[in-house]
């Protein structure tokens, strides 16, 4: 079945961490496979604490912004993150973590939620990936 | 057969079609997944990936802001 959903996750802003996870959710709930490929920014999100500490792409305001919006969110009964991430991978999500991005931000795997992370890869891993998928994101 | 109750109500986009998802992942065929909730958007996108996925809607009932829906595993 070539009916998957593949995100590439550049951005590590929180709003767009979860439009990638609402899509990637829903995907595996309309019983798509999905394919998360973290990179640049997006990875410093599956650094070992790191996953709720995005700004907002706009009106942050030195995070006066944010606390504002997460405020409204939860007042709307939106899922947290790290439910959204634990339902992705309970509903089989697959993670790839960008080798490069690691070697030139320095991260190593032991700072990384490896407990996500299925595969590391590069470019070679994304095209593998999407190239029959149905959906594919750059977000 | 077995009844399989997911309550989402209060819950928003996009809990109650995960949530149904788990449950039917987790139910064996013959199995009944019935779910509440009051997300307006979920009562028409959980026909419509139960339909991508093959699997019988037996009823849908709907009250007041609150809707129940029945699968067939």
């Amino acid at each position: 079945m070539s009916n998957k959903t593949v995100i590439i996750v550049h951005s590590g802003d929180m709003d767009k961490l979860y439009s990638a996870l609402i899509i990637a959710n829903g995907s595996l709930s309309m019983g798509m496979e999905v394919s998360l490929y973290f990179t640049f920014w997006g990875l410093e999100r599956l650094k070992k604490g790191g996953l709720e500490k995005g700004p907002f792409s706009k009106m942050n305001f030195l995070g006066l912004g944010k606390w504002m919006v997460k405020s409204r969110m939860k007042k709307a009964n939106v899922a947290p993150l790290e439910k959204m991430m634990t339902d992705f991978k309970e509903l089989g999500g697959k993670i790839i973590a960008c080798e490069m991005t690691m070697e030139i931000m320095g991260i190593k795997q032991e700072q990384l939620r490896t407990e996500w992370i299925d595969e590391y890869g590069a470019v070679g891993t994304y095209v593998h990936e999407a190239k029959d998928a149905e959906i594919t994101l750059f977000i | 057969m077995t009844k399989i109750e997911v309550d989402t109500r209060g819950e928003t986009c996009p809990v109650p079609l995960v949530e149904c998802r788990k449950a039917l992942r987790k139910a064996t065929p013959g199995d009944e997944v019935i779910v509440t909730g009051t997300h307006p958007a979920s009562k028409k996108e959980i026909p419509m990936a139960c339909e991508s996925m093959g699997l019988e809607i037996i009823g849908i009932d709907e009250e007041a802001d609150e809707w129940k829906i029945r699968i067939k595993r």
